[in-house]
């Protein structure tokens, strides 16, 4: 698939914000969430679903030729529910269901419940596992589609994530591309405070794997490394993307005590005013 | 006296003797040449766990995940996303116990259909000692919604229930043995998930004062005390559950409303078990006397496995020894 053009992503910048806004109000509704890794993710979450890279089908998500997204960062769920209603998978009218009783908008993603989800998720470190076995599958099967994981920089402490690391490696996965949504914030503090990570991007080469690093709220650079990615001849990749948590809204940004907690009407209302302008 | 197919063969000294692992490394075999889409992983323990048959016949589908257990089910998870039937093996301890959120979140609550298979459980490891001795991987998964919990009493049993947990849909528990353990069922011994099979029973259709229910080769334990309480006129019904999840409340139902008192038998704790889940049927539904024998809230030792059943109570005369005291409840 080719790459979106500068009109469409100039158009795809304005969706982000829109985006954005969404995240504040269905967090508001829900009254609590996550707010930061969220707001700091939207480029990465358009990127996958509108970038040109990511096969899917949202009339037939199941379909057996789609590249499958699996989101190990569950607790990502708004940006992640938001994005798959703009890509038409579900109504957006229902998001504001987010976090309410009875809603498939579980407060961590559940297998079944929403269409285009393609897997639970919410305890850290088990995405890469399960992409991984997706990867396997689909060689087993000799089919050419690809698997996508998000993960968050967090995730990185999990001893679970580096057994999925090494056996991706061992397998010589090329249709597999990690993004790490490396936004320095975990939930007790930074990254290299709590447990320190780098060099993340050395560990990964070490580890055997393509590794690009790029600027994860520049949704050109988010795409383009994608198709890149996707069209490597060897693998698997791991895209580290820098992102600012909470992302457009000033007040928000590098805030550990935004990592975890959602806005009251008043921070709401500023936030969106910011994001607005 | 013995029933369902089952020889008298079995109480010989030189009786034949196999471990359940080799019955399902066999049986996964036959699953991988029935259905392609049977998978099989292992956590450096392909050969101790008998995954090895189906790796030589099938090394394409085949993963070998390293010293790594909960990648092991992870992946396993993913693979069954798309259409494929993993049976995860490793030892008990390592997995389901290491493993167990991993198999909560991905397996049980994501609902795919994955195979954990859970080799070296109970006392009978023997030589290693406790820290190899899984005791506590029934409590573990039964607990878990969505998942089947599989017993095997012998080899043959083994083989033929891991042919039907390739068929059977959803999250499933194999718990397997280490040691060689007597062949006790036959080609004309009833098998089929969630059914429990008598094993034992008064001739004539006389009636059974207590029923011994077991889930395991532990069974066997059970056989020779049915064998010895006839011997001072003391009739029982030996009940085998190679299925402790979902229970056969059928069956508990009858021996309930016609016995009235049970004996329960596990290779595992008392806390949580085979002999637990009974209880929780009948102390709500039909109340009635019980004895559960399992390990009393230890840890095991090295040893042999008969020197370890004999030290935690799980040999032919504990079972003896409890039927009498319920009788004289």
């Amino acid at each position: 698939m080719s790459l979106p053009s500068k009109e469409q992503i100039k158009a795809l910048k304005t969706l982000c914000t829109k985006i954005r806004i969404e995240i504040i109000q269905m967090l508001l509704a829900a009254g609590s969430g996550h707010t930061a890794g969220p707001l700091g993710s939207v480029e990465e979450f358009v990127g996958l679903y509108f970038g040109g890279s990511v096969k899917y089908d949202t009339s037939n998500p199941l379909a057996d030729n789609r590249d499958i997204v699996v989101v190990s960062c569950g607790h990502y769920a708004p940006a992640y529910y938001a994005v798959l209603a703009y890509a038409g998978f579900f109504p957006i009218d229902k998001l504001k269901e987010l976090r309410s009783f009875g809603s498939p908008l579980q407060g961590h993603p559940h297998r079944g419940e929403l269409p285009g989800v393609e897997t639970t998720s919410g305890p850290l470190g088990e995405g890469l596992s399960q992409a991984v076995g997706m990867a396997l599958a689909l060689k087993m099967n000799h089919k050419k589609n690809h698997v996508f994981c998000l993960m968050s920089d967090g995730e990185q402490d999990e001893g679970n994530t580096w057994e999925a690391v090494l056996l991706a490696n061992k397998y010589h996965l090329d249709n597999l591309v990690v993004i790490i949504d490396r936004n320095n914030m975990q939930i007790s503090g930074t990254t290299e405070k709590v447990l320190p990570l780098e060099k993340l991007a050395d560990k990964y080469i070490s580890f055997g794997w393509e590794t690009m690093e790029i600027d994860g709220n520049d949704l050109k650079s988010v795409i383009y490394a994608l198709h890149k990615a996707k069209n490597f001849k060897v693998g698997p990749v791991a895209i580290i993307a820098k992102t600012i948590p909470g992302y457009g809204v000033k007040f928000m940004e590098n805030k550990p005590q935004w990592h975890g907690k959602a806005p009251n009407a008043r921070e709401a209302e500023k936030a969106i005013k910011l994001l607005s302008e | 006296m013995l029933k369902n197919g089952i020889k008298e063969t079995i109480f010989l000294e030189k009786a034949k003797r196999e471990t359940t692992r080799v019955g399902f490394g066999e049986g996964l075999l036959l699953a991988g040449e029935k259905n392609r889409q049977v998978v099989a992983l292992s956590a450096d323990l392909c050969e101790s766990t008998q995954v090895e048959k189906f790796k030589i016949r099938f090394p394409e589908s085949y993963v070998e995940v390293g010293v790594a257990e909960q990648n092991l089910v992870g992946v396993a998870a993913g693979l069954a996303h798309l259409g494929k039937i993993p049976f995860a093996a490793s030892y008990a301890v390592f997995s389901p116990g290491r493993t167990w959120e991993q198999i909560r979140t991905t397996i049980c609550y994501n609902n795919q259909n994955v195979k954990i298979v859970g080799s070296h459980s109970g006392l009978t490891v023997g030589s290693d000692g406790a820290t190899h001795q899984a005791l506590e991987d029934i409590a573990l998964m039964r607990v878990l919604p969505n998942m089947t919990v599989l017993s095997p009493c012998d080899y043959l049993e083994a083989r033929r229930l891991t042919l039907l947990a390739a068929e059977w849909q959803g999250p499933t528990y194999i718990r397997l043995d280490r040691d060689k353990t007597p062949l006790i069922t036959t080609l004309d011994t009833h098998c089929k998930i969630g059914q429990a099979e008598t094993f034992w029973a008064p001739e004539n259709n006389q009636k059974a004062t207590v029923a011994i229910l077991a889930t395991g080769p532990i069974i066997y334990k059970a056989l020779i005390a049915a064998k010895e309480l006839l011997k001072g006129k003391i009739e029982v019904e030996v009940i085998n559950f190679s299925t402790v999840k979902p229970l056969d409340e059928t069956t508990l139902i009858r021996i309930g409303k016609n016995i009235g008192k049970v004996v329960t038998v596990e290779n595992h704790q008392k806390a949580g078990g085979f002999g637990s889940a009974v209880s929780e049927f009948y102390s709500q539904y039909l109340p009635i006397p019980m004895e559960i024998l399992g390990i009393n809230d230890q840890f095991g030792q090295s040893g042999t496995a008969e020197e370890l059943l004999e030290y935690y109570g799980l040999g032919a005369k504990d079972i003896i020894a409890a039927v009498k005291r319920i009788l004289n409840r």
